[in-house]
């Protein structure tokens, strides 16, 4: 199946993190609230504005803006088994 | 009032300990501190408080302790034993400035603080895959260590499952499930320290640590281990779902989140006024049936004038300043705060601040002082300097008292839309707005000269709603309530005694001076003509000078002088105002206290937190320019149409 950027998932939609393409420091913090390759991720939300949106991982929510996410890639769940 | 202290170190002078309570044996090496470690927003800082006896800020989003504080533990009755509470951590490695703080005190690393003899190490028990991530780097610096799931009631209460004594034996390390807000389950940590003080060697050792401490392994051996123990994920609380799905709906958020703020403003004004009045009567009768006790001579003089009119001008103000932090504590505690500065992120970025810059300068709403402390989160150093340049401009608590004098004094109380909406709530919402304004253009400005950063993305935790507690509340308001009435009998205090001193200066043939002919009147006329297009009056002026110390410090003053002053002396501080300045005047001066840089403690904190005097002084210069020339501006426009 083809890798998805996080902030292209729809909201609903959910998938697992297959690779995260950015800086170090970036990629270290998102690492420890879950962003690592295997976890299960789920789209919550938008915020009012469209950007940033909520996502779901590993039970804690976390807001991300649109050009964090364009470099988390997921595969994304079958439809219907989210 | 507004400020925090910034530093509470009743820390280690370790010199004079007592000896242990819990008889160590001999040979051992007695234990005296002992370190809270665990990730952001898993409840630190509430334990320390349990522990300890003591009140250091908690609030329901990460970041919110930012620098070591310690305490003895004496609620629990080892009052021999120093705890030191941390700021948050995910892992040992360290971006930013409080992340750096924690690791140094874990390791021994930091001057003037001991190496810790054990570790408490607190994990929300709702996530613990994630947390347990800390767990491995911390087991490996080799202290004894308690690992304390806490949230325990969260977990039950959603469904979630976990088996303790598994768990210990799969860490090599005591586990205990506690909540330190119900305060269950903490019977475990004197326990522990018992045996921690007097059996280093307790044979539990972990069993298996990952080899490569990264990320990635210190999770996948996190989620082996929450396999192994059959930890079940709580489900994911349906309220906060629900609530978010409001809160944060395309339309309806903003709108709830402007209601919010209005409906602060106008609480503070419609509760407010009416008690700050019934307070200014109680004190002003007070006030002069002790005088009438008094003999009338120069002490009662000196005790009614210089002292009691410029405390009892500040002290009124103690009912908003109340209103204004239950409400900012409610916003805190219950998580909506993280909300808001999700909703704000787009404002935020147009203008080229950090999203993680909003918290912040949101608790700039209370004082700048901690605002600028918090900003040591952001890891990147000139969004963290530009953030502190501008957090001053924030409205903070300080800027209270005189704004709700003049808007009292000059702004008629009529209300619309059937009385949701008050024209004094407006006018103080206009200038909460304004500081905001020039904070976000003076960002920009920076953004685009001097402190131009890479851009550092925005990544936010969104803890889970809960209910703000009465205790919670009650206590942040008794600690507000007690550092501003602390304030008025101290700085404010001693500021309007030294005006009413000058105001009777120099004595002549054993006669006070009058006030216009006394040193404080020549100083005040010497400076009039460099005021007087902004619409001020000489004592307004004085006004302006004595508050450089800190911004309540004008409401005293202006009671002393109206007081000391026979044209005014039986009226009341909003009636003298009114008789003695002008629309535009009265406007200017609230914008002029909207942009200026009227305290020491904060520039005392911009140079400690920069490191060096440029920041503080480019900061004083620039704010006190842009508050002259806006005031200028007003007070003209203002004249010029009413």
């Amino acid at each position: 199946m083809e890798l998805t950027a996080l902030s292209d998932a729809k909201v609903g939609s959910a998938g697992v993190v297959e690779t995260v393409d950015l800086p170090e420091n970036v990629s270290h913090y998102l690492a420890h609230l879950g962003f690592l390759p295997g976890t299960a991720v789920e789209v919550l939300r938008r915020a009012p504005a469209g950007d940033p949106r909520v996502y779901r991982i590993d039970g804690v929510e976390v807001g991300l803006r649109n050009e964090t996410a364009k470099h988390i890639f997921l595969r994304l769940n079958a439809v219907g088994a989210a | 009032m507004s400020c925090h202290t910034p530093v509470l170190d009743l820390a280690p002078d370790t010199e004079e300990l007592p000896p242990p309570a819990a008889g160590a044996p001999p040979g051992t090496k007695p234990m005296r501190t002992v370190a809270l470690i665990g990730p952001p927003n898993s409840g630190k800082s509430t334990l320390f408080n349990r522990l300890t006896g003591l009140r250091q800020k908690v609030a329901n989003y990460p970041g919110v302790t930012v620098e070591h504080h310690s305490g003895r533990m004496k609620a629990i009755g080892r009052g021999d034993l120093t705890l030191i509470d941390l700021p948050g951590i995910y892992s040992l490695a360290t971006y930013s400035e409080d992340a750096r703080v924690a690791v140094e005190v874990l390791t021994g690393k930091m001057r003037g603080v001991p190496k810790p003899d054990c570790v408490l190490l607190v994990l929300d028990a709702t996530h613990l895959n994630r947390q347990l991530m800390l767990a491995a780097p911390v087991f490996s610096i080799g202290l004894p260590t308690l690992v304390l799931l806490n949230m325990s009631d969260e977990l039950t209460a959603r469904g979630g499952e976990i088996d303790t004594l598994a768990l210990a034996k799969e860490l090599g390390h005591p586990v205990a499930l506690i909540s330190a807000s119900e305060n269950t389950g903490l019977d475990v940590i004197p326990e522990f320290l018992l045996r921690a003080g007097s059996r280093p060697e307790d044979g539990l050792r972990p069993v298996q640590l990952p080899v490569l401490q990264s990320a990635a392994s210190c999770r996948s051996w996190a989620t082996q281990v929450t396999a192994r123990t059959k930890y079940q994920t709580p489900a994911a609380s349906t309220w906060t779902r629900r609530l978010d799905s409001v809160l944060l709906h395309r339309w309806l958020g903003p709108l709830i989140f402007l209601a919010v703020v209005v409906a602060v403003f106008q609480v503070v004004f419609l509760a407010g006024q009416p008690l700050s009045d019934w307070l200014t009567s109680i004190l002003t009768k007070g006030g002069a049936s002790v005088a009438s006790l008094l003999p009338n001579n120069w002490l009662r003089l000196m005790l009614l004038d210089g002292v009691w009119n410029g405390v009892q001008a500040v002290l009124v103000f103690l009912p908003q300043i109340l209103l204004l932090f239950l409400f900012i504590g409610i916003l805190e505690d219950s998580g909506y705060l993280a909300r808001a500065a999700l909703i704000a992120d787009r404002v935020m970025r147009a203008i080229g601040l950090n999203g993680k810059a909003f918290i912040p300068l949101l608790s700039a709403y209370a004082c700048a002082v901690p605002a600028i402390m918090a900003t040591r989160t952001i890891e990147n150093k000139r969004e963290r300097f530009a953030t502190i340049m501008v957090a001053p401009f924030m409205t903070c608590s300080a800027r209270l008292p005189i704004y709700t004098l003049i808007i009292a004094a000059f702004i008629p109380n009529r209300l619309f839309l059937g009385g949701l909406l008050g024209m004094r709530a407006m006018v103080m919402l206009s200038l909460y707005a304004l500081g905001f304004l020039a904070a976000l253009v003076t960002a920009r400005l920076l953004n685009s000269s001097v402190m131009k950063a890479t851009p550092a993305p925005f990544i936010l935790e969104l803890p889970q709603y809960r209910w703000p507690t009465v205790q919670g509340l009650t206590l942040r308001l008794y600690d507000r309530g007690k550092l501003f009435v602390k304030k008025a009998g101290t700085i404010i205090l001693a500021c309007t005694f030294a005006v009413w001193v000058l105001s009777v200066l120099p004595i002549h043939a054993g006669q006070a001076s009058a006030l216009t002919t006394s040193l404080i009147g020549h100083l005040g006329h010497f400076i009039e003509p460099v005021i007087r297009p902004l619409g001020f009056n000489w004592k307004i002026g004085i006004g302006l000078l004595s508050s450089i110390v800190a911004r309540e410090v004008i409401v005293g003053t202006l009671g002393t002088l109206y007081g000391v002053d026979p044209a005014t002396h039986s009226l009341g501080l909003q009636a003298a105002l009114r008789g003695d300045m002008t629309l535009g005047g009265a406007i200017a001066l609230v914008v002029f206290f909207a942009f200026a840089m009227q305290c020491t403690s904060t520039l005392a904190v911009v140079r400690r937190e920069t490191n060096s005097w440029k920041y503080p002084a480019a900061q004083f210069a620039y704010m006190t320019v842009v508050a002259y020339v806006a005031a200028l501006v007003t007070n003209q426009v203002i004249t010029r149409l009413f």
